[in-house]
């Protein structure tokens, strides 16, 4: 034990660092700082949305109105709204995404697909008011026809019936604000999903291929369970995008109070962020309060959403980690 | 069950680039045939195309003739799938499904074709194909978990499991064991010796004494100059070609005074 020992006496110099890791130092102080500044400003806007939105859960009953009494009636409507307004988005976005996204990735050939995924990524750079005026003032008009053939043909069955009642007239509905979200949602999980398809590793591609599957048994068998974890931060992070997105459900909604199962009704209620973006100029503080506290709870839905879609993956995950 | 496959005139392309020229010949059946070479010469190149896994890669194609029992695999109306269920592979590296189980990675090609299984029918198979792959007394006990949990030899041979569940005609090899340490590699040998009752092997090894140990035929591949394809030296069987080889080049090669 002492030979070594004695060896690095002899030579210390060749063992000290000598260009004294000061790059190194540099840039891991650099990025650890980004990652706390994100946990920072997660924190921030945490503590201001408690701090400021507290007492917005126990007004009293005149500040809510006129359509609700209490808080939880008050937020209940517009969390609805929110929601339904972004479950659509998904159900429409989220097949055409991930379609979109194999097509580039896996059956366009490459003179095709670079200008395809331009495209879509184009569809990211419209600002969201243009997406609002073109929802109310074109695309409503041109789907009322659809919203009155789907109240004809689904409005009698069970179930399903109740989604599809009395049809509006101007096709300022939630059906349309959630089509217009989606077409707005369709490039970040297009974006995104394609780039995990694309970076299946070619090994696992070719031990299903050889095994004679076709292409699409060789998708399902390898693309999406390589990518699946990359296809769930996809959607959320476009849930989240419909979920937060103020114009254009502000623009194309007709707003209304009745809570109703009818996605096709003349108005509906709207949603959390967008009547926060109505209201928000009425500067009465109590008013204001209710406002933030209504942002806390979206906040923290969408929290709990996350968690719960990471859980779910996680899990699978784990069960396969032996 | 296993067949022979007969090469005429097989031309190989990436794009525009013709990889590899003029390939005649013909392999046995129920024999081990290895391909030899240098690194670039074209002989994994040549062993992709005998079951259509060439032309997976973007602008690659093949023209010639393939015959494997009386059915050119490059005809008009044949589909690759379709081949590749008939003519099995085993890569490189070792690459189980890292999302299946041992016992769902061995029954994966077979799900593609006989769809759903009785469970008896599929436990089965999963033994049998283990067994055949000699791996069954390592993993009969952790038949649920992961593959990619098993080490690198014992996943080359859930990989030869997998592909031989399907019972194919044809067993290509990439260079098996070149991921491998000696005592999977040996283990992988032996298994070849047993498979070749079974099934026409196709080899290719950068390693010539395993060539020697395992092959009943051996095809030489060498570039005629840099930059130029690359093509058939000769082929003859192993012991002639270790021992007395037609060709001055593949002496060359063979006792390393190649280059």
């Amino acid at each position: 034990m002492t030979a070594p020992t004695a060896e690095i006496e002899d030579q210390p110099a060749d063992w000290a660092s000598v260009r004294g890791g000061i790059g190194d130092r540099i840039f891991s102080g650099a990025a650890l700082a980004a990652g706390l500044t994100i946990l920072a400003a997660l924190a921030g806007v945490f503590i201001f949305l408690l701090a400021k939105g507290a007492t917005g859960f126990s007004k009293p009953a005149g500040v809510y109105g006129p359509h609700a009494e209490s808080f939880l009636g008050y937020v209940f409507p517009l969390l609805v709204g929110t929601f339904t307004a972004s479950i659509i988005a998904l159900i429409i976005a989220v097949p055409l995404a991930f379609g979109i996204a194999l097509v580039i990735s896996h059956y366009a050939p490459k003179w095709l697909s670079a200008p395809v995924a331009f495209v879509i990524d184009l569809l990211a750079a419209v600002p969201s008011v243009v997406y609002g005026l073109w929802g109310a003032f074109f695309l409503a008009k041109k789907l009322v026809p659809m919203h009155d053939w789907l109240h004809a043909t689904f409005g009698g069955w069970p179930i399903l019936g109740a989604l599809f009642g009395e049809p509006s007239t101007a096709g300022r509905t939630v059906l349309t604000a959630g089509i217009v979200l989606a077409i707005m949602i369709l490039p970040i999980i297009t974006a995104i999903t394609r780039e995990v398809f694309s970076r299946t590793p070619r090994l696992h591609e070719e031990a299903a291929l050889a095994l004679g599957a076709t292409r699409w048994e060789m998708i399902r068998m390898t693309v999406f369970p390589y990518s699946r974890s990359g296809m769930v931060s996809a959607v959320m992070l476009g849930l989240g995008r419909a979920l937060g997105e103020t114009m254009a459900v502000t623009m194309v909604l007709s707003v209304g109070f009745d809570l109703s199962w009818n996605i096709i009704a003349q108005s509906s209620p709207t949603s959390i962020a967008a009547n926060v973006a109505l209201k928000y100029k009425e500067r009465s503080a109590d008013l204001l309060n209710v406002l933030v506290a209504t942002g806390l709870v979206l906040f923290l839905l969408t929290f709990l959403v996350n968690f719960a879609a990471r859980w779910v993956i996680g899990r699978s995950e784990r069960r396969m980690a032996r | 069950m296993s067949k022979s496959i007969d090469v005429s005139d097989v031309n190989i392309y990436y794009g525009d680039f013709l990889a590899v020229q003029g390939v005649n010949m013909s392999i046995r059946a129920g024999a081990v045939t290895a391909f030899i070479g240098p690194s670039g010469c074209g002989k994994s190149t040549f062993l992709r195309s005998l079951n259509r896994m060439h032309e997976v890669i973007p602008g690659a194609r093949v023209e010639g003739k393939i015959v494997v029992d009386g059915q050119d695999l490059y005809g008009p109306g044949v589909d690759p799938v379709a081949v590749r269920r008939q003519v099995g592979m085993v890569f490189q590296r070792p690459n189980p499904f890292p999302t299946m189980s041992i016992y769902d990675n061995v029954l994966a090609g077979l799900k593609l074709n006989a769809g759903k299984l009785k469970k008896s029918e599929a436990d089965a198979v999963v033994e049998k194909s283990l067994r055949g792959a000699n791996l069954w007394n390592e993993v009969k006990d952790r038949l649920n978990k992961p593959g990619m949990g098993l080490s690198g030899g014992q996943q080359q041979r859930l990989c030869i499991a997998r592909a031989i569940a399907v019972e194919p005609q044809v067993l290509l090899m990439d260079e098996p064991c070149s991921a491998l340490d000696p005592i999977s590699t040996s283990a992988i040998e032996d298994l070849i010796h047993e498979l070749k009752d079974e099934f026409t092997i196709v080899i290719v090894t950068h390693n010539m004494q395993q060539a020697a140990r395992v092959s009943d035929d051996t095809g030489f591949f060498n570039l005629k100059a840099t930059g130029e394809p690359g093509h058939l030296v000769e082929f003859n069987p192993t012991k002639k070609m270790f021992a007395n080889p037609d060709d001055p080049s593949t002496e060359a090669y063979i006792s390393g005074r190649f280059g």
